[in-house]
């Protein structure tokens, strides 16, 4: 907390803050809590359609899906815990963000993991990524919500400081929504869960807020520590209590724990609320008030009943053998009040002998000792910084050393690039990801018709003869060069990897992860990224319903690049049969949609392979991305094609030999070799608003017509079969050797 | 008739409404069993589900073999209802001596949740009487200890018996001799690694599992269905 914020809580208070106060404010005005540098940009995002149900600001994001069903939707970021302690970083981070989504009253259904790291060839990395891996697989697997998709990108700007962000999807009906709210004065408010250790104490704020790397190990206390079986007795104890109607309102208890989940809900409902701290049950002796207010121990949730319905609540959790205890009482005074042992067990001032756990028992009374009494809203009403904003010096000469030049001399026409597509086969962002996805429980709920490794994760709705469509993406090095444009790409790619499953997208989710706010460098691309979200949100017709802002990310004095992940919700409306993957059948037409252009700026031959990081990233053209996107989903929908891919990471030469692989034969295509594009450009452009698709030979004209009328440029490349991959004049490699390489990259890293 | 399956619900588990879902879709009625009741009510079969017992902890199925209605399931495994543990419920079931042998951890030390090939090879069981001997079924697996292992002497007899019910085409995990599923000596209590009832379906990639969860029906009294 800085010296002017002190001075703002006392002029609050109209005093000095007490200890627990100060710690209280401290957490709750961190940056992590109260996104008091990022607030302002945040405001420009659209968030309004009529389906949206609940939008920014809840627990999370809430959308209608039809027939009476909607789903609950948010991404958290967990970077910090997990490059200190990368299973339990990881692991709570899965934690939260479920709890997040059954705090609405939602059976989670789905998680999704965004993930990156640095360059695997150092052993810290290594240790971070299996880690963080293992940490999704263990807690997710056990705790029973399946893992469908996500993302690993390896970059060294991530070298120290790992990203990784989660989405879950939850499911419920409409009549179910559960909102925090503490409703009317006399309701009480339960402590669900875990014990109140000293894990996680200032997690928010320690590590969340602030830069670190040297020291990161004497941080580890500040990580908490998860417990995948009683999060999922949690989450059917509460889904029981919505079932029976018991609960007026419900919130997690996440950063800042007791003490923004109970001044919340008060504040919400513009009431007060009395917190006992005798009464929350605890791990160890000893813990002071501060402690057990700003604890971040896991797998807790507070529930707000009305007091006739207290013994049923305590029953369904007997049940479910999860801890409940009263903790507080709801007010009509607007203070949100701790006291140390007012209550008895029932929420009644003044009449416990014996507190349930703690360190003395003593009798509780009416005029207990009060250790913090602060207005319930002015804990989540923090400060809010437009802090300076300045374009970086560096970033036109990054952005005027394109690679093109050099590549073109490099590779002219007429070069073998066989060698070219092995290698970027084999970088780890494009290599095969199913080590990683193998490890992860992505089939329970019976739900999944596309899982991961495919352009968007198909969920069926059970009951309707509706699925989802679900796509994560982020393009951070095409933000370091401009991040307006790296955004507007990333919901454009996301949006059409949904479009790809036949879907149309309903919703859109961002987990913004940026270096230090100090900085106004990092604070022009903060804003540069979110105009680029807005803009593609509005062009593309969905709004954001959520997010989360992580700052101080940074390996070393190094910021990252700015990296905006973006998950995109779509809704296909009849999912009686399979959508199709990446499989080609042989004899099948191959046709690509959308222009191939000299993009090389930002992509992963320059940059990766050749070490060539400069330049401007492709056009992200809005327009020609709605038109794309209806195109596509119309065309899947229609049972029109065999097989669909997005061309993005590595361009249309990986694209071509990832359907190859999945469908086990080869294919014979034609580089359109012309002045303006050489061989290696038309292979490894990332130019947007591209998609391949095979279809039947006699179905490639009323392609390539419907594509016409869509106003979408399409080319026939050639006709899938045989066991190489021949571009012809370009490279000929065996279908088996190149997926080799793109199987074994991830394995041979990994292996001890 | 209608064959009513109870499977077990203990804290933890997490595969009971997949489960449920599975022997509804061919022909049963489905009820959840509460693993601190001391009964199977009345039910033609039983199921034990895959997840995570009492959070695993300690060891795969240590603590759940204990639950008071474990006593009533091996009361009626005893009197030959059928009995089907998939994934943790075999692991449960081995843990609890109805079934001989251990699951320790993937021989790859990692977790697995990928489509495997397993033969049938044995129509002498309650999940396999409506198999074709020698059938290659592609359904998924989803554990971290799936590595099946016992002493020579019940491989032995296990083999002499033939009661290895499944066998892996590629061995995933280690298992020894391959093995995927077993049963006791009376046949109506069987143990597998695969989730049948995530293969009930083409719209998730397979419908390879529902002729099992059709024999577990037949092995409860449901008719024969007309092929």
């Amino acid at each position: 907390m800085t010296d002017e914020e002190l001075e703002a809580v006392i002029a609050e208070l109209g005093r000095e803050p007490s200890d627990l106060e100060l710690a209280m404010y401290s957490v709750m005005w961190s940056e992590h809590c109260s996104y008091k540098s990022s607030k302002v940009h945040l405001r420009r995002l659209p968030t309004e359609a009529p389906w949206v149900l609940v939008g920014p600001g809840e627990g999370a994001g809430v959308i209608d899906v039809g027939d009476g069903l909607a789903v609950a939707v948010r991404i958290e970021s967990h970077n910090h815990p997990s490059a200190v302690e990368p299973y339990q970083g990881a692991a709570t981070g899965v934690g939260g963000i479920i709890r997040d989504i059954f705090s609405m009253g939602a059976r989670p259904i789905a998680l999704m993991d965004p993930l990156r790291f640095g360059n695997l060839d150092d052993a810290r990395t290594r240790y971070l990524f299996e880690g963080v891996v293992s940490g999704i697989s263990g807690y997710g697997n056990s705790v029973g919500v399946p893992t469908v998709g996500g993302e690993a990108v390896f970059d060294d700007c991530y070298r120290g400081n790992p990203l990784v962000n989660v989405l879950c999807l939850g499911l419920l009906r409409h009549e179910d929504l559960v909102l925090a709210v503490a409703g009317e004065p006399g309701n009480l408010a339960v402590l669900l869960g875990s014990g109140t250790g000293r894990d996680g104490i200032g997690g928010a704020s320690v590590l969340a807020s602030a830069s670190f790397e040297a020291g990161a190990q004497t941080k580890r206390p500040s990580v908490q520590v998860g417990d995948p079986y009683e999060e999922k007795r949690l989450i059917e104890a509460c889904l029981e209590l919505y079932e029976q109607k018991l609960v007026v309102g419900v919130q997690d208890l996440g950063a800042a724990g007791l003490s923004c989940a109970a001044s919340e809900t008060a504040a919400k409902a513009e009431v007060g609320m009395d917190v006992d701290i005798a009464r929350v049950s605890r791990r160890e002796p000893g813990m002071n008030a501060v402690e057990v207010m700003t604890s971040e121990s896991q797998e807790r949730m507070l529930a707000i009943v009305q007091p006739d319905q207290l013994d049923a609540v305590l029953a369904v959790a007997a049940r479910w053998e999860v801890r409940a205890t009263v903790v507080g009482r709801v007010t009509g005074t607007g203070r949100f009040r701790v006291y140390d042992n007012l209550f008895d067990a029932v929420g009644v001032p003044g009449a416990n002998p014996t507190p349930p756990r703690g360190d003395t028992p003593r009798a509780a009374s009416s005029d207990a000792p009060v250790v913090a009494d602060v207005p319930a809203g002015s804990l989540g009403d923090g400060p809010v910084y437009e802090r300076p904003v300045a374009r970086p010096d560096d970033l036109d000469a990054r952005r005027a050393d394109d690679p093109a030049t050099l590549l073109r001399a490099k590779f002219p026409a007429g070069t073998d690039l066989g060698g070219e597509l092995l290698a970027l086969l084999a970088t780890p962002t494009i290599a095969d990801k199913s080590w990683i996805w193998r490890q992860y429980d992505h089939q329970l709920f019976l739900n999944t018709v596309r899982g991961p490794g495919g352009d968007a994760t198909v969920l069926r709705l059970e009951g309707t003869q509706r699925g989802l469509a679900l796509a994560t993406d982020g393009k951070a090095r095409f933000c370091a060069l401009d991040p307006r444009t790296g955004a507007r790409l990333a919901v454009m790619e996301a949006a059409r990897n949904v479009a790809c499953a036949g879907a149309r997208s309903l919703a859109l989710v961002n987990c913004l992860n940026f270096g230090n706010p100090e900085r106004p460098g990092v604070m022009w691309q903060l804003s540069e990224a979110i105009d680029g979200i807005s803009e593609a949100c509005h062009a593309l017709g969905f709004p954001v319903i959520g997010g989360n802002v992580s700052f101080y990310n940074a390996s070393g004095d190094d910021d990252i690049d700015p990296t905006p992940v973006v998950g995109v919700v779509g809704v296909i409306d009849d999912l009686s049969s399979r959508p199709p993957g990446l499989d080609w059948r042989d004899g099948d037409t191959i046709v690509v949609l959308g222009d191939t252009l000299a993009e090389l700026g930002g992509s992963e031959w320059a940059a990766v392979v050749h070490g060539l990081r400069g330049g401007t990233p492709p056009q992200a053209d809005l327009d020609a991305a709605a038109a794309l996107h209806g195109l596509v989903a119309g065309l899947v929908a229609g049972g029109t094609v065999h097989a669909v891919h997005d061309c993005a990471d590595g361009g249309l030469a990986v694209a071509l030999a990832e359907m190859a692989f999945a469908s086990g034969s080869g294919c014979v295509v034609d580089p359109a070799s012309t002045a303006s594009l050489t061989p290696a450009e038309w292979c490894f452009s990332e130019s947007a608003n591209r998609v391949v698709v095979a279809v039947a030979p006699d179905a490639a004209q009323a392609v390539l017509a419907r594509a016409g009328a869509a106003g979408v440029p399409a080319y026939v490349l050639g006709r899938a079969g045989g066991d190489r991959l021949v571009f012809t004049g370009a490279l000929d490699v065996g279908v088996a050797a190149a997926e080799h390489a793109w199987r074994e990259a991830l394995p041979a890293v990994t292996r001890p | 008739m209608t064959v009513r399956v109870g499977v077990v619900l203990f804290p933890g588990s997490n595969c009971e409404l997949d489960a449920m879902r599975g022997v509804e879709q061919v022909g049963a009625e489905a009820e959840t069993l509460w693993h601190g009741d001391d009964t199977v009510r009345g039910v033609d079969a039983v199921i034990l589900p895959g997840g995570f017992a009492h959070g695993d902890y300690l060891r795969t199925g240590a603590i759940a073999q204990f639950s008071p209605v474990m006593r009533a399931v091996r009361e009626f495994a005893d009197a030959g209802g059928p009995v089907l543990g998939i994934c943790n419920g075999f692991q449960v079931l081995t843990e609890a001596r109805m079934l001989p042998g251990a699951l320790q951890k993937n021989a790859g030390l990692k977790f697995l949740c990928t489509d495997v090939v397993v033969r049938v090879e044995t129509t002498g069981s309650a999940l396999t009487n409506q198999c074709v001997q020698g059938a290659e079924l592609r359904i998924p697996i989803n554990h971290f200890e799936g590595n099946y292992v016992c002493d020579d002497r019940m491989l032995a007899a296990l083999q002499a018996d033939e009661r290895v019910v499944l066998r892996y085409v590629e061995n995933p995990n280690g298992s020894l001799d391959d093995i995927a599923g077993i049963c006791n000596d009376a046949r109506n209590v069987v143990g597998l690694m695969p989730h049948p009832e995530r293969a009930g379906d083409p719209l998730v990639g397979s419908a390879d599992g529902v002729v099992l969860l059709r024999s577990l029906l037949v092995a409860a009294g449901a008719p024969v269905p007309v092929a």
